[in-house]
């Protein structure tokens, strides 16, 4: 059981990470209950247990926000990225009321490669994710991404 | 290439008279930079170091900059907040490692010179030498006095909770140094009452670190780069606004009041930024709630020259430290906060309203990017100008946005304290 959970949390990590290395950040939102949440906090904030994230995305419809902000409204120089992530560690799984919970965490690194430059690593962290298994498949209740890499070289665009 | 016209040519001077064509090498030169250290964030200036909120009990510390120069902020046993500057008075060595801690002492660790809260110097192991076989070996010369030989300490003020400190000791005091107008808009945010921290945000910005102060005595810009200001007439030229300096055009508010957005063809009409038909999915984003402090205005963006931007838009409320690191690059500290009087749905909406600001925000990102393309074209030919003329040649207030008179007064004032 524990190792088809694990099956299905790999498939989610890598599916997750193909969509936003890819253009097509409309698909970015699905992976998200309708009240799920995504945060990006940097570290400092996170062990302090101060609140402020760099983004705090609420709900589905505020992702769907995000995505058209990052597509019609946010000027920026272009850059590919690319996610590479670690081998997720299944912390828990809890059968609830609203089905059942797991609890996962993963380290990742994201390089940033700008038209005219060279490959860089653009940030560091690790994903802390509970997951609510649906109908539709597993789906994240939040996804903290909390980020090393506090110093953001310059701005942030596109989704970790 | 014409030799007439040089593309690098040190030896330039001020492009004629008045400040509104500013040259690149102004943002390019590396000896105007050390200058502008010295003149504006080593002397004669208040320099940003933090809040109380930061270090609310004894013995707390948090590390900054002024300048390059690493400083440490500290709580004392009597709740005093001193500055330090971080370079061991034996070596040299900056010691202090961690952004933020609690400590009895300051200690630096490569030979154990301990220092109170306040940098004086307290412990130099074997001043006095060690003893061995009945004999005295080493020890500091008798005539060493430990109280000329504490760390840097510099001059605070402390006003509404925030925490200016300056190297130089006859600097003039504080509420003079902003001088009445920006005073009042400093007090309408820091009124007295106690400031609730919510985090930080950090970026490093690849440009001259003037460019975040004119960003930001910039309102010709919001309203055309920034969707959101110009579609839900957050910051946009039909606001009813103001633009207010001290005397020496050092420091200015931008003051402006929310319109109703939407398409108005006078200011909309051809921006491509403005897009008509674009609706929230949620509306928290900009879910605002009137607070009675702010008054009228809906948002004041007060540059305190040379290093901070304190913000109010909307409700999301910020301190913005510019803490440059060469002529061609500064970290932007954003230290976002909000009252003691905070209920838990107005702390919420101020962390929702910061998706808007910052590294990554709706509105913010813009900014850093701008800034990087213009220090790469100041770079590439720094015997070029800018043109900043919107609204004239003059360095007046105004009473609308039209306009970039806060930068020609900006460089009023860099002219004359720079001697250019």
């Amino acid at each position: 059981m524990t190792s088809q959970i694990y099956t299905e949390l790999l498939a989610l990590y890598a599916d997750y990470a193909a969509v936003v290395d890819s253009t097509d950040w409309n698909r970015w939102p699905e992976f998200f209950l309708q009240d799920g949440a995504y945060r990006l906090q940097p570290r400092e904030n996170f062990d302090a247990g101060l609140p402020l994230c760099l983004l705090a995305l609420e709900s589905r419809a505020m992702i769907k926000d995000r995505v058209y902000g990052v597509r019609e409204t946010m000027y920026h120089d272009p850059y590919y990225q690319r996610h590479v992530v670690g081998i997720p560690r299944l912390l828990s799984v809890t059968q609830t009321e609203a089905g059942e919970v797991i609890e996962a965490e993963a380290n990742y690194i994201v390089f940033r490669t700008k038209r005219d430059g060279v490959s860089e690593v653009f940030n560091a962290g690790r994903y802390r994710d509970t997951i609510l298994r649906t109908p539709d498949g597993l789906k994240f209740r939040l996804r903290l991404c909390i980020y090393d890499t506090e110093m953001v070289s310059n701005s942030l665009i596109y989704p970790i | 290439m014409d030799r007439a016209h040089p593309i690098f040519d040190t030896t330039a001077s001020w492009p004629g008279e008045g400040s509104s064509r500013v040259p690149f090498w102004a943002y390019t030169s590396e000896a105007h930079y050390k200058r502008e250290l010295e003149r504006f964030f080593y002397a004669k200036h208040w320099c940003y170091v933090g809040l109380d909120a930061e270090i609310p009990e004894a013995g707390d510390f948090k590390r900054t900059v002024i300048g390059e120069r690493s400083v440490i902020m500290t709580r004392d046993h009597d709740g005093e907040i001193h500055v330090v500057e971080n370079v061991c008075a034996h070596r040299g060595m900056r010691f202090c490692r961690e952004n933020r801690g609690r400590a009895k002492e300051l200690l630096c660790p490569y030979h154990q010179w301990t220092y109170s809260l306040k940098g004086d110097l307290q412990g130099v192991p074997f001043r006095r030498g060690v003893r061995k076989d009945g004999k005295i070996n080493g020890g500091m010369p008798a005539d060493f006095k430990p109280s000329e030989n504490g760390l840097t300490q510099l001059k605070v003020a402390r006003r509404g909770g925030v925490v200016f400190a300056s190297f130089d000791h006859d600097v003039e005091p504080f509420e003079e140094f902003l001088g009445p107008t920006i005073l009042e808009y400093f007090d309408r945010v820091f009124n007295g009452r106690t400031l609730k921290l919510l985090g930080y945000r950090k970026q490093r910005i690849p440009g001259n670190w003037k460019l975040m102060q004119e960003n930001i005595k910039d309102p010709y810009h919001p309203g055309l780069l920034h969707t959101w200001f110009s579609t839900f007439g957050l910051w946009r030229a039909d606001n009813d606004s103001q633009l207010k300096m001290d005397a020496h055009f050092r420091h200015a508010a931008m003051i402006s009041t929310r319109g109703k957005g939407g398409k108005v063809a006078e200011v909309t009409a051809g921006v491509d930024s403005f897009k008509e038909s674009m609706k929230l999915n949620d509306p928290r984003l900009i879910d605002i709630v009137h607070e009675e402090w702010w008054g009228e205005p809906t948002v004041v963006m007060t540059t305190i020259f040379p290093s901070v931007i304190l913000q109010q838009q909307v409700n999301s409320v910020s301190t913005r430290h510019i803490q440059p690191n060469g002529h061609g690059s500064f970290d932007f500290v954003w230290t976002h906060f909000g009252f003691e009087e905070d209920d838990d749905a107005m702390t919420q909406r101020r962390l929702i309203q910061a998706n808007l600001f910052g590294p990554a925000g709706f509105v913010s990102a813009d900014d850093g990017e701008v800034i990087e393309w213009s220090q790469e074209g100041f770079e590439q030919k720094p015997s070029h100008r800018t043109l900043v003329e919107m609204g004239g040649t003059d360095t007046a207030d105004a009473d609308h946005m039209v306009t970039e008179t806060l930068i020609r007064g900006m460089y009023a004032y860099w002219r004359k304290v720079m001697g250019e």
